[in-house]
Formats: C-alpha cells, structure tokens, sequence
C-alpha cells in the first residue's frame, strides 16, 4: 500500500501510470473494439487523410486503415517489448545471483563472458543474432532479450554480492539450507525488488529496440506489423504523406515516455534508500517553530541550553526526542551526557548549533545561550561563523566524517579556511602544528596520508585536530570513543582532558559509558526519554545516584576485576518518544514507582549542585549497601 | 579425563592475496596463527581481543563458515566435517553480533525459526509449533511476535530471536560473536543473563568472543586473550585481569575505563598494531612493549603454564 502512495506522490510518475494504464487496456480491448481488419488492403483509397470517412486516422499506402494497425500494432510491440524484459531479466538475474552467490572462479568465468556480450556495441549484436536466426518478430525477441542480459547479470550480481556475505545468509547456512534453498528463500526475496527496478526502467528501452529492429524489417513480417514496421512502411512516404509516418511514431513516444516516468517513479519508490528520505536534501539549520517560547539564561556558563525541546515530525507522528533539557557548562569544564540509545543525548548535541537534520527535525521551544545571546532561530549566516570557529563537533566515526578522496591535511587547511584567509603555506604549518597537538607521530610526513592510510585512532585523532582547527570554546564530543578499542580509548581520552586543561575548553561529552564518564567529567547529566532525570557532579552521582534509573544503569555495568557474577539488568525497554506516558517514563520500568509517578508530571528538583526528577529517590544508605 | 566439548588443534587461516598480474604468487595475510584449544562441556570460554586480532575469524572457522588453512576441530571427540550442512548444524551453532542483520528482512520470526526445525530434525508443521513455543517460552518471547518482521524489534529482542535461533538447532555448542556488542547496557544485562540461565538449564557450552572485558570477565570461566592472531594469555577468568603475566594482558586491563582510576593513557608510544602485510619477527607485540628483549625479536614465544595454570605466549612475563 505504501509503495503506491509512494508512487503516487510523483506527479509525473502517476501521469506516466495512468497513460500507460489507457494504452494497455486499449491493446488488451483490440480484438473486441470495432476495428476494420487491419491487413486488408483498398489501394483505391490510400494515402486518406485524417478524419476521412470510415478511416479516423487515414489509411496508408495499401489502403489499409490505420487506426487498426495502430492499434494491433501498439499491441504487438508491448507483447514483445514485455516479453523480452521478461526474458531478459529472468536470464539475467539468474546469471547475475549464481555469480555473485558463488564468486570466485565462477564469477569470473561467467562475468568474463557477460563482459564479451556487452564489448560488441547492442545493436550489432542484435544485427548478428538476427542474422543468424533469420528475420521475424520471435527472432527480434530473442536478439532483443539476448542483448539485454548483460545489464541485468551485472545489476543483480552486484546486489548479490552485497546479500551474499551478510549475516543472515550465514545463519541459513547454520539452519541447515543448501545452496539452492538459500538461493530461493535468502537472496532472491531480497533482489527481486532490485530486478523489478531494473526491468521498470528498461521496458521502455526494449519497446524502442524491438521497434527499430522491425523498422529495418528483421521483426515483424508483412502483412503483421508492429509500431516499428509501420514507421518503415511509411518511410518512403514520409514527405508526401507523413501523417502516415506520424502515428505510429507519436504511439512510440507516448509509450516509451509514459514507460519511463512510471520506471523512475517505482525506483524511487521502490528503493529503500531513497524511501528513508535520503533524497530530501536538509535545510542548512534546523527549522525553529513559529510557537516557540524563547527561556531567559537561567545558568552561569559560556554555553547554557534552556528547556530546549526537539521534535521530529514524520507523517502524523511526533517524536519527542528532547523534551526540555537544561544545561550548562564553564569553561575549562567537561559536562557530561550519559543515556541509552535514543535518551535523545545526541540529538540534544547538534540542536546547539541548529545541525539537526530538518525536515523532519524541528526545534520547538527553549533556547541555546552563547556567551548571553540565544542561538536558536539565528541567521543560517550567524551559525555558520560561530560552528567550527566558537562551538566545534567530534563525531562517533572518523571514517564517516572524513573524505575519502582529500589528504588529511587539506582537509584541516579547509576547515580553517572556512573562517579566514590564509595562504597554502600557513595552512600547511598550522595543519602540522594540529597533527602534533593531537600527538600523531611524524605529523609531517601524517599530514599527506589519506583517511584509509590512517588506523581507527589516528583518524579519530585527526578528528579532533579538524574541531581544534580555529581554536573553538566549546567542543562538543558524540561517542567519540565508542567505536574505539580499549587501548586506544584511553588514549583518545586523556588527550581530550589535556587539551581542556591546556586551552581551557569546554567540553560537552556524549557517551554510554560510566567508567568514561567517571575518568574524564567534571558533571554528569542522566538522560532517559529526552529528559534529564539526573545531574550533579560526577564523583557525587556515581558514589550516590539518586535516580533509580541512574542506579539501575550503573549496577548493570559490570566492572573489570569484579569475577564471575550475575549481573542487575533493568527489565522491559525503553519507551518510545512518540508515545511517552504521562509521568514519569521510567515508572513502567521502576520497582519503586507509585500511582503518584503515573499521574503527572515530575519536576526537575535542584539541591545544591544536584538536581533529580524523582519522587521517590535512592536514599543514599540503600546505595551505599 | 572427560572429551572436551571442542579442540582445536594448530588452527590457523592465512587469506591469499591473490597473484599480481606479472608478480609470483604473494605470501597470504595471516589472519589466525596456529592456535590450539580445549573447551571443557559445560564450560564458558571467553575470548577477547581488539579489533583485527582475528577472534571474528577464528569464530567462523569453528562454525564452517571459513576453512582453515591449517589444523583441525574436533566437536566431542569427532572431528567436524562440514559437507552436510544438515549434520553440521546440529553440533555447534553461532549467535551473531548484528541481531538485525542476522535476520532476513524478508522472512517473518516463524519462517526463520521453522528452517532449523524443519531442515536439521525432520520436524512436521504440529511438532514445529510446539517446539517453537517450548523455545520462545525458554528465552521469555512471546509467541505473537512469530508473525512479525524482524524490523520490527528492537535489539534485545532480536538477539532474543537469534539466540532461539540457535537453540532450535539443539546444538550444545553455541559459539557467541559479540553477542550483546550492539546493544544497549540496560538491555546487554538482560541477555547476557538469559544466556546463564541457558546454560545452566541445558548443559550447554560456550565460546564467548567480545571485545569488553568487563563482559567477559563477567561471564567466562576461562578467558584467551588474542593478539594478532595468536593466543598471548590463556587463564582463569577471575586471575586473568587481576594479576596479568603477558604486557599486552596488562596494558588491556589498565585501558578499560574504571571509575575513579585518574585518567593516564597506559602507553606513551604510538600503539600502531603490526602491518598485517608485513608482520614483526618474534613476538609481535614488542613494538609496544616495556619488556621487549632481543630475544623477543628473534623468537616467537610459545605459550606457557606457570604453576597456577596460567598461560602466557612471552619470555619475560609479569609476576615471575
């Protein structure tokens, strides 16, 4: 059902569906549809113009009517225009997922000769075939068909190759299935989409082949014409009588052109990269909602969010994903942000600096302070000078972030050039003297490597170089330890809380991880379903959490040297941020919840230099035991 | 002495490159030097390791889904032969990292638990349904989610699935690849509990592989840790962290974050691992190491027991 609402969305897509819906239905309805024969020749009355009498559309040089062989003829052609997508596909994709299931020398061997197939240019090959078959509409097929398969081997082997080496088709393997079974059941479901995509947009294609093969009278025979046959009868008459040579030619265009809209149309729907809307290009800053209610800054810091709240709106859904966060943090401070995947904690991360991808993200009520002056709904030109230059990122994964194609050190020349002016030669200095503060040996020589030269650590170290580049204020860090070994983690990490002390930074440092936490930050926010549910300084929160969420979290973290145990887990899942229940959303999965956390709202409580949303919190003996 | 419930005997996977077009033949990419192991039934071993040592091919040479260039592996006493992947399936199964992945999107939870009943014991459409139920009710799943797709989960719950998955194979070896890597805290607990409770109930044996130490001190009985490609220390799971004999051991314990340990990064120099292509003379962990001798890199060590049974592949370990 989604797949043709999907479809339907694209106009052009949805016109080219409805004329090629008229077009099929009129070939299907020829035979009933009161038509002259279509070969029956009247020389006294050839060349009729159109709308003559008894002849709609005129007749042609032998008399014959033309609105009958146009529509026997449309007939035809889709008959073997489809047919031969048909074949051609079926042959194709079976080449294409055999080679690429079995790779190797198979693969070889078969895509070799593919590869033959596709080295003489089509229509040649098509001429040959012909040839050797001798002419007629089912040898026009098969050359057509014949030609076509290469595309479609090398599609799907491609596709399947990708299928082949994941990790379900090993576990079919584990389930017993052989080779063929895994072939029918694992691969072919998931290519079918792919093969469908592909014949979508090649049906077309084929009509105009087969059309051109009848057209130098290798398809179909007199008196049977096709679209293509039609055209070549006319040709000699294309000057003196071209209405002739027109209609079929129109009927050609109005087929391959509907043909093709709707193929665009199903592969945009159909595939899944373009369905998750990767082809809906972002703003440059996140949408702010009309009905925002700005916050006054309510915290001393150089960086402070008030009661910010995000939203994701997908279709009639909305995701809460940040639902009212305050925060704060001075510099030379490392604050950091704790939660499950989903807490909202990155999320909450690229609001800041307006880097939540909208549609479908938009920021709907709070404020982000900077140094006094509220950054949400400013310019797209303000934020731009203040990202990298005042509020820099560090991301999870180094690879994703880093281009493939530039050496490392253009691409940290880049990132400063973005805020001033500065030769090749200084940027050149400035991108060593990085290198080296973020401690990578031979920085001279590092600078030249591309990221793929560059092992995990390195790249995360040239990471933190790039966000480093205009000496920012604020370094904001997602999980940039989490994709990491232990060994170089600990690296990573204490480079960080160097280059904080140095250069007194602020850091906001986005993890999972309590032992992470607990080495590198000054404060710690809990965060659970887009709120804060604890804060307070680190030392504190981990020798006494007063958030049974809190506590439950970190009695599920084992931790090295503790043996052979079992350890606390904390039943059920977290809830979804679209469909959040009144209260506190930890109460479903709390042993301590009452009626009185399901009823209402639960306030975020300060004490000191702690805060808790809880109403019924962990005393601090019950921790201690 | 009792069979163990697996050996492996100088199992090794060396990766051809390939030939250039002109060049001879390359040396291949030695992803797992000669390794050999017992595995006592009703034992977890656990396996850690950083990225690239090889524990994710050692894993899929246990389960046939690789062949080994060297050695063999022997599951209770016979040696596996994987030709018949219905035989095969029955003796050792594997949990894999990505829950999600390890599902076909295409197939609802009922198709993908029918194919072990149906295709490794002959199960009919009445004795599958009640299998499947009786498996569901072990790792506490509903049933109604046998007609759903596995987008549809979330990671806990399709790892639930998977490991039901191995568990219909009624293998009693489950060989467990990063089993709670992808998932969150809160939930890895839950899994890595139910993954007790299994083994407690059904007599079954582990081979657990994660690159958490913490994790898997939690859980193993004994513990191997894997250096680039090569067994370096093999001992109990509650020595093995707590008093290291291999450098590389100890410089893994004191890498893991723990709470209130002031922040030092344990090394100083580059911590580079070896190029795969070009690998060190000796003991392949010199480069990074505080103790390395010239004896180092001359020989390679070979693992060896100190009194307490604790291995360590080094000639100058720690604490004796």
């Amino acid at each position: 059902m989604s797949f043709l609402k999907l479809l339907a969305r694209n106009r052009l897509a949805l016109g080219g569906l409805v004329v090629m819906g008229i077009v099929v239905l009129l070939a299907l309805l020829t035979p009933i549809l009161p038509l002259k024969p279509p070969n029956i020749t009247d020389t006294g009355n050839r060349f009729l113009p159109p709308f003559s009498d008894g002849a709609l559309l005129g007749t042609d040089h032998l008399g014959r009517d033309l609105l009958s062989r146009l529509m026997w003829g449309t007939r035809l052609s889709l008959a073997v225009g489809f047919a031969a997508a048909l074949v051609a596909a079926s042959i194709g994709a079976a080449i294409g997922i055999v080679a690429g299931y079995y790779g190797g020398r198979t693969d070889n061997v078969i895509m070799r000769g593919v590869d033959m197939l596709m080295a003489f240019p089509y229509i040649l090959l098509a001429l040959a075939i012909v040839a050797a078959l001798g002419p007629g509409l089912m040898n026009a097929l098969i050359a057509v068909a014949a030609v076509n398969i290469p595309f479609f081997a090398r599609n799907i082997r491609g596709i399947t190759v990708g299928i082949a080496h994941k990790e379900f088709v090993d576990a079919a393997r584990l389930s017993g299935m052989s080779d063929a079974r895994i072939i029918l059941t694992e691969i072919l479901p998931n290519v079918v989409p792919v093969i469908v995509i592909a014949m979508s947009t090649t049906v077309g294609w084929m009509i105009l082949e087969t059309a051109g093969l009848s057209f130098l009278g290798l398809g179909s025979q007199p008196p049977v014409a096709d679209l293509g046959s039609m055209l070549g009868e006319a040709r000699s008459a294309l000057i003196t009588n071209p209405h002739s040579s027109i209609v079929p030619g129109v009927m050609i265009l109005i087929i391959v052109m509907a043909i093709n809209l709707l193929g665009d149309g199903i592969r945009d729907a159909l595939d899944p990269r373009l369905k998750s809307g990767a082809l809906n290009r972002p703003l440059p800053a996140t949408l702010v909602a009309p009905t925002r209610q700005p916050e006054s800054q309510q915290n001393e810091g150089i960086l402070t969010l008030d009661n910010l709240q995000t939203q994701f709106h997908v279709k009639d859904r909305v995701y809460r994903a940040v639902g009212g966060v305050t925060l704060s943090v001075k510099p030379g401070e490392c604050l950091g942000i704790i939660g499950e995947s989903g807490s909202g904690k990155s999320v909450t991360a690229l609001s800041v600096m307006g880097l939540v991808a909208s549609p479908p993200g938009l920021i709907t009520g709070g404020s982000v302070h900077y140094r006094g002056e509220d950054l949400v709904g400013a310019p797209y030109r303000k934020l731009r000078t203040l990202r990298g230059r005042e509020v820099a990122y560090i991301f999870q994964d180094p690879l994703a972030t880093l281009h493939p194609l530039y050496r490392v050190g253009d691409q940290l020349i880049e990132a400063i050039r973005v805020h001033r002016a500065i030769s090749r030669e200084e940027g050149r200095k400035k991108a060593i003297e990085l290198l080296e503060a973020v401690r990578i040996p031979n920085a001279a020589s590092r600078v030249n490597d591309y990221p793929h030269e560059m092992s995990g650590g390195m790249r995360q170290r040239v990471g933190i170089a790039m966000a480093l580049a205009n000496d920012p204020e604020v370094i904001i860090a997602d999980e940039p330890t989490t994709a990491l070994d232990v060994t170089v983690q600990a690296q990573i990490l204490s480079l960080l809380d160097d280059l904080r002390r140095e250069r007194g930074l602020a850091i906001v440092f986005i993890t999972h991880d309590f032992g992470v936490v607990g080495q590198l930050c000054d404060r710690v926010a809990v965060m659970y379903a887009g709120r804060i549910v604890e804060e307070g300084p680190t030392r504190a929160i981990l020798d006494a959490p007063r958030h049974p969420y809190t506590a439950g979290l970190m009695a599920c973290v084992p931790e090295l040297g503790g043996g052979r145990r079992r350890l606390e887990a904390i039943p059920g899942l977290p809830p979804a941020v679209d469909d959040l229940p009144p209260g506190c959303a930890f109460a479903p999965r709390c042993d301590r919840a009452t009626e009185a956390c399901r009823a209402g709202e639960i306030t975020l409580d300060r004490a000191g230099d702690r805060a808790l949303r809880c109403i019924h919190p962990v005393e601090p003996q019950e921790a201690a035991r | 002495m009792t069979t163990p419930a697996l050996r492996l005997e100088g199992l090794s996977k060396t990766f051809p490159l390939g030939r250039t077009l002109f060049g001879p033949e390359r040396p291949g990419v030695r992803a797992v030097h000669p390794v050999t192991l017992d595995v006592m039934p009703g034992e977890t071993l656990g396996i850690v390791g950083e990225s690239g040592c090889g524990k994710s091919t050692l894993a899929r040479m246990l389960v046939g889904l690789l062949e080994p260039t060297t050695g063999t592996i022997e599951i209770e006493g016979a040696a596996l032969d994987n030709a018949d992947p219905a035989v095969f399936g029955k003796r050792i199964q594997y949990v894999f990292q990505d829950p999600i992945s390890s599902l076909n999107p295409r197939k609802t939870i009922r198709q993908i638990m029918d194919a072990p009943l149906k295709l490794l014991h002959g199960m009919d459409a009445a004795q599958r349904r009640a299998r499947i139920a009786e498996i569901f009710e072990t790792v506490s799943l509903r049933e109604e989610f046998l007609d759903r797709y596995p987008h549809e989960f979330s990671g806990g719950q399709a790892q639930r699935i998977g490991i039901a998955r191995a568990l219909a194979a009624e293998a009693r070896i489950l060989i467990l690849d990063e089993p709670v890597s992808a998932l969150d805290v809160s939930v890895q607990a839950q899994v890595l509990n139910l993954l007790a409770d299994l083994k407690a109930r059904l007599g079954l044996t582990y081979l657990f592989i994660s690159h958490d130490l913490a994790v898997v001190e939690a859980v193993s009985d004994r513990i191997a840790v894997l250096y680039f490609g090569s067994v370096v220390e093999l001992g109990r799971a509650e020595d093995i962290f707590r008093a290291p004999r291999h450098p590389y051991t100890k410089l893994l314990a004191d890498s893991a974050p723990v709470v209130g340990r002031p922040l030092t990064a344990p090394e100083a120099k580059e911590t580079e691992l070896p190029d795969p292509l070009n690998p060190p003379t000796g003991c392949a962990f010199r480069a990074r190491c505080p103790r390395a001798s010239e004896r180092c890199a001359a020989e390679v060590p070979m693992l060896a027991e100190d009194a307490k049974g604790q291995a360590a592949a080094c000639f100058h370990p720690l604490g004796g």
